[in-house]
Formats: C-alpha cells, structure tokens, sequence
C-alpha cells in the first residue's frame, strides 16, 4: 500500500475549517477521542489523483499556539512532538478571509515551527461583496507559502488545494517572519544552550502548561547559561513577540490585500441591531427557545410512538415464531425492550442537535452568549453556560463537554456542577408516564392542560434549582481566578445543510452507542435478577401458589404466580431489601428497583418497569395500565397517587442518577471530589423533598 | 479619570494606547487588542456589560472589567 500523505488542518474557531474537511473528506471520515481525555480527534481519508490518498486530521480550532484550554493543548502537543504518529506532513491552515488578519497569527507561528504549510483563504465567495481583493502570487511570497483560494459553501477550490497537498514536498520550511529578534541576547543564549532544536519551539516549550514527552520545561530549566524568566516577565516577552508577528503581517498585507470599505454590505451590524437589542434580543432569544422546546416535545413524538409500537411489535413477533424457552424470554423481555428504550430517544436528540448546530454554525449562538452574560454572572455563572444549559435539556453528557469553552475556572466549575439539574431527556419518559397516572387529565380554560403545565413546572423547576444552586455555590466555593471573558462575534453565514448534517449524525450515533450500551446491559441484568431466584419459593411459584388459591380462575391465577415468581426472585429480594428506605416516600419495592437501577442511568426506570412487570406476563396489558392497577400493600390504596408520584416525580427532578454523567464530570475536573460532592448533595436533596411532599399530601 | 474603552459611548471609534498586559489575557493580544490598532464600540448588553467591541478588525466581546484596563484615544 502506498504511504498516505499525513495532513493536519488547523485554523482559528469560526474560520470554515470544519466545512474544508468535510469536503476533503466526505463521508469518509470517523470521530473518536483522544487517548485519556475527551476532546474530539475527528479524521479522514481524502483521494487525490493517482491513487495517492492523504490522511487528514480535523485538529481542534484555536486562535494561536499558546493554548488556554484542554482542546488547544492537543494542537501544540502533536505539533512539537516528531515522533506523534499523526504528525503531519503538511499543515493546512484555513482562515477567513474577512479576518485574515487575525487568522494570520496562527499561520506565522506553524511556519517557526517549520512545517510545511499551505494557507487556505477560505470564504472567497464573499470576497466581492465585502470589496476585498488579494494579489495572491504576492501574498505567497511574502509569506514563503502557497495558498488556495477556497469557498466551502459554493464547493470552490477544492481541487486547487487537493494538488497543493499531492506536490507538499516543494513547499518551502524557512520561515521568515522573525517573531523572536526583539530579544536577541534571550534568544541567542536559549538557542546557544540547545542547538539542535528550532528555536521557535523552545520558546513554546518554555511558556506552555503542556505535558510534552520527552523535552520539557524541566530540560531546559537546567541548562547552565540560561535561566527561565518569572512568570510576568514571560507573559511581556509574549506580548511583544504578538506585537512582532502584527508587523509581519501587516507588512505582508499592505500590499497584497486591499479592502475597499464602501462596498462592504452592513448586514452584520443591521442583524446585530435587533439580535443584541436589549428588549428584541432578548424576545427573539425566548421565542427561539420556544420553538426548539416545540420541536423536542410535539414534533418528536410522532417519530417516538412509531418506535414505540415498532418495538412492541417486534417483540411480540419474535416471541410468535421462535420457540418458548429461557433464551427467547431473554430476547423478547430483556434485549428488544432495553434496545426500544434507546432507540426512542433519537429523534428527540436529532432535533436537539439540529437546532444548536444551525444556531452555532449561523453565528447566533455567540449573540446569546453576550446577551446573557451579564444575567449569568449575577448567579456565578457565564455568558458562556446558557449553551451547556440548553444543551443539558437533551443530555447532560454533551453539556458538561461544552463546558470547556469557558475560560473562567470557577465559572466553569459551577456550570458543570449544576448541569445535571436541568431536565435532561431521561428524565421525560418518567415524567411522562408518571404524569399521565397521576396528573387528572383536564384543562383549565381551552389551552393549558393540568399534565402540559406539570410538565413545563417540571422544566423550570430544572433550570431554577440549576440556577439557584449557582448562585450558592458562587458564594460558598472560595477559588480563585481571573475574570477572562473574550468571545468572537462571528458574522452571519447561512449554515451548511452538509455541515448541520454530520453533526447531528455524529451527536446521534454518540448518544445511541455511549448510553445505549449501559441501558442494554443493565436491561439484560435486570431481566435475569427478575427471572431467576434463589430458593424453593421462585423454584415452586406455581405449585405454592396453586394450592394455596384453588378456586381463581386460569388467567388470574397466571398473574398471581408471576407476582409470587417475582417477589422471591432475586431482584424481589433486593427491592425488599430497600423497601424500609423509600417506604417514607410512598414507593414500594418494584418501584425502589427502579430507582435503584436508575443510578446507573434514569432513563432505565421505565424500562425497568417494563420489565418487572412484564416478566412473566403477556404483553397485551400496557405499562401504564398495570401501574395504574398496582395497589399499596399497606394503604390499600392505589400505588400511584398524587402524593407518592408528585414525590416520585420532585425524586427524579432532583437525584444525580447517571453514572456516565458522574464519568464525565471526572474527566472534565480530574478528580473525584466534584462528581462524588454532586452525588451526595443531589441525592440527600432528591430524598428531602421527595420526603416532605409525600408526608404532607398523603 | 482615564479614558478606556469602558467610558466609551455606542458607536465611538479609538485607538488603543496601552495594554497592561498582567491583567489582560495574552488571546486578547492576540486578537489584535494591540497599541496602535482601531477599535470601536459596536453595542453595549444591559448593565453595561459585556462590550460589543471592533477591534482591528476583528469582532468580539469583553467584560467591562478588562476594558477599563485598555486606555485608549477617542478619534
């Protein structure tokens, strides 16, 4: 097999990069995640002409080689490592061509590095209407490169830099920008004390917080003529080199850009006056929420109850033409079930995902992030964690990944600390069908049904507790940081339906593999703890039974021995176990055996229902009738009441049940500290309430 | 009182003259917040803050903390 040509594409945020490579690419292209920590390695293949095909590597966006955050590092550690096996060839760098300027920056310092570099003006179709016009052979030699002229949206280009890639060996190494000379004694003695390395990296092994392997700080601390600066005297020279790369580049530009200002079109600022207005920003803001509340809750369910019924379908078929036996009750009971359960929350997740990635891609996103700001701040929180926040409402999973934008450690921390509160999709099979048991069914006046408004309080019970636990948490944690807020306003871009396309499938396939896998196996735990268990009472269900009611009738007496079946089964024996515990709040054992597996994921409650009541049973009766039907041993009232699922419902709204989200949320702070602090305060909260709701109303 | 981008008004245009750069994070540098470039203010959030800034070209917000830290020139 031919060698592949190993490419890395790097470029500041909001430049197109991402369009680039998914036109390089296609759908050739796979997502995974760097190893030990959960930033993003997206690659691709893309064929060049002759059979040669290039490796690509979709590098996380970043304004500059010195890295602020976890993404960022990623870019500067394979940059400087030799031996990473990723690393490139050649570096494609994209940049707008509307902020060239600033997108520069980044290119000036790959080029110290001495990669080989192609620099792509992406963008170009909104070169006339902005009046800007670029003599490009120039702009080539001045910055000793070779550059494509692309525009993602009309698919222009590509090809261009397709050849510029296949002929990267003629690219030029030198650089020529001499960022470092404004401190030539420095510089001359750093280089001096190790001469086989680029200066350029020394300077960044020196200034950076990155683990590299091998060379490193401490390397360089103990050479004998040179001593590292303090930290503000570093912080200064990095200044002044930024200063330096400026002039380069303003030098480049001068002659090779021209912008004429008056054909530029005052979109951007006519969008601006009304998306940012203090009172219309705000109303189109709520309206947009609305509308993508609309989406995930109405148009969703049409798509959720095909699902449904195709799974209950499926598993009454599979259970008609195979034959009966502990492996097809496995099949029908346990997997098809467990698999429903997953499947159902697709297009909830799809339309979630659909709307913030066109709100990202169009630029608006970063107009709700200057609009709430200021309102954030007041509960310790950023401009930045509306996005986590809403993004929470579907998953808290992805939210707690979004988190990483926020420069702001303590900001940061709270966002990810009161996440989980806000009613993630999980949540709503719960609601809902606890909702619909105990909620009367009627309306107050023509609209608002009493079980709509339950739900939409469920939901703003979620955000406020996510708020109001911000805003103690702001005043009890003593951290100290810096306040650094920057944000980039992008201008308005229509997005790209291709664009829009793969995130949403990525977001899916992530959703549906991650969770899926722990709901499917703890669906198959359960099914095999309820049908198994561990004495003489589970062994001789139906003889006991049998004799003990002689005169029930066939169907009757069935039901009664699969209840008996289930109480000394081994998961009967659990619940009863835990029974003590939750009796207070009005739940029995089947429904502490939800609770329970839900630890592990919430969305597995009804799920576990399903199965403890179904085991044993047929499938006709649904689930909400056999609960509906359940008695309270010791009330003799029914199970589901208002008091017991109001207090049931405030359990859900309040208890940190998702072991993945507890995963995450150690990654994402490095210890366990922060996730076990979230499980506890939730859980002791969850139980108060649930406690006193039910004390009161029973 | 010093003039900073903090005291300017919606639509004013300056130049930036200094930076004291321990308090101002270096990304801003890097965005162009340098002595010498242009920058205007484009809208300001209720309470003030953050500011809706052009600097050097480019477009971005900060808090009014940091502004108050860059002194600048009204042109």
């Amino acid at each position: 097999m031919a060698k592949q040509i190993k490419v890395s594409l790097i470029g500041n945020p909001n430049t197109g990069k991402t369009s680039v490579f998914n036109l390089l690419t296609g759908l050739n292209q796979q997502v995974g995640n760097y190893p030990g920590i959960t930033v993003e390695k997206k690659e691709g293949v893309c064929k060049l002409s002759r059979g040669v095909k290039a490796h690509i590597l979709d590098l996380p966006g970043t304004y500059s080689l010195n890295a602020s955050s976890l993404d960022e590092n990623v870019v500067i550690e394979l940059l400087l490592n030799k031996k990473d096996k990723d690393f490139p060839d050649v570096a494609i760098v994209v940049s707008d061509v509307e902020n060239l300027k600033r997108n520069l920056l980044l290119f000036t310092q790959i080029k110290d590095l001495e990669i080989p570099a192609i620099l792509v003006i992406n963008m170009a179709d909104r070169m006339s209407r902005k009046g800007i016009s670029i003599d490009i052979p120039l702009l080539e030699k001045k910055l000793h490169t070779k550059i494509a002229l692309v525009s993602a949206r009309k698919k222009e280009g590509i090809e261009d830099l397709k050849k510029l890639i296949e002929s990267y060996t003629l690219l030029p190494k030198t650089s020529n920008t001499n960022a470092l000379s404004f401190a030539p004694d420095y510089f001359d003695r750093l280089q001096k004390a190790f001469p086989d390395q680029s200066l350029y990296k020394l300077w960044l092994v020196i200034t950076q917080d990155v683990n590299f392997r091998k060379f490193n700080k401490q390397d360089i601390s103990i050479a004998p003529d040179f001593k590292i600066k303090s930290e503000s005297e570093l912080k200064r020279l990095q200044q002044k080199e930024t200063i330096k790369r400026y002039q380069f580049i303003n030098g480049a530009l001068k002659e090779a850009l021209t912008v004429d200002e008056r054909a530029a079109t005052g979109m951007r600022a006519k969008l601006d006056r009304v998306l940012t207005h203090k009172v219309w920003g705000y109303f189109i803001f709520f309206a947009i929420l609305l509308l993508i509340f609309q989406a995930i809750y109405d148009w969703s369910s049409y798509p959720m109850d095909l699902i449904d019924e195709a799974f209950a379908w499926l598993s009454e078929f599979t259970s008609s033409i195979l034959p009966a036996g502990p492996l097809v009750d496995l099949i029908t009971e346990g997997i098809i079930p467990g698999l429903g359960g997953i499947v159902i929350f697709i297009p909830q997740i799809a339309f979630l995902f659909l709307f913030i990635s066109i709100l990202e891609e169009s630029g608006y996103m970063s107009r709700v992030v200057f609009l709430m700001d200021r309102v954030m701040r007041k509960f310790g929180l950023s401009g930045k964690s509306v996005v986590p926040l809403v993004s929470g409402t579907a998953c808290a999973i992805p939210a707690v990944m979004a988190t990483r934008n926020i420069e702001n450690w303590k900001e940061r921390l709270i966002t990810i600390l009161v996440v989980p509160f806000t009613t993630c999709s999980a949540r709503l099979p719960v609601y809902l069908i606890i909702i619909s048991l105990v909620i009367p069914d009627e309306k107050i006046g023509w609209i608002f049904g009493y079980q709509s408004l339950t739900l939409m309080f469920l939901y703003f019970l979620g955000f406020g507790t996510a708020v109001g636990s911000a805003w103690i948490l702001n005043k009890i944690l003593k951290i100290k940081s810096k306040s650094y807020f920057v944000i980039e306003m992008p201008g308005y871009k229509i997005p790209l339906f291709k664009n829009v396309a793969i995130n949403v499938i990525e977001k899916t396939k992530a959703f549906v593999f991650g969770a899926g896998k722990i709901i499917l196996a703890i669906s198959i735990i359960l099914w095999v703890l309820a049908s198994f268990g561990p004495n003489e009472n589970f062994n001789n269900a139906e003889k006991i039974v049998t004799e003990r009611y002689t005169d029930l009738a066939e169907e009757e007496l069935s039901n009664k021995i699969a209840s008996h079946k289930l109480e000394y089964s081994f998961i009967g024996y659990a619940g009863k176990a835990i029974e003590p515990i939750v009796a207070p709040l009005g739940y029995d054992w089947k429904i502490g055996i939800g609770i329970i597996s839900s630890f592990a994921a919430r969305e597995v409650f009804v799920g576990t229902l399903a199965t403890i009541y179904s085991v044993g049973s047929d499938e006709e009766e649904t689930i909400k009738n056999r609960m509906a039907a359940e008695v309270n041993q010791k009330t003799g009232e029914p199970l589901f009441n208002l008091a017991s699922g109001l207090s049931l419902l405030l359990f859900y709204a309040f208890a940190m049940q998702c072991m993945s989200t507890l995963a995450i949320v150690k990654r994402e702070t490095n210890t366990w500290k922060w996730p076990m602090a979230q499980l506890v305060f939730m859980s002791v909260l969850a139980y108060g309430i649930a406690l006193i709701v039910y004390q009161i109303l029973k | 009182m010093k003039t900073t981008i903090a005291t300017l008004k919606r639509g004013q245009r300056a130049i930036i003259k200094e930076v004291t750069s321990d308090i101002i994070p270096l990304k801003l540098l890097e965005m162009g917040c340098l002595p010498g470039n242009e920058v205007q203010l484009l809208q300001i959030a209720p309470f003030q803050c953050p500011m809706y800034l052009n600097i050097n070209g480019s477009h971005l917000a900060i808090r009014k903390e940091v502004a108050a830290q860059i002194e600048v020139e009204i042109i």
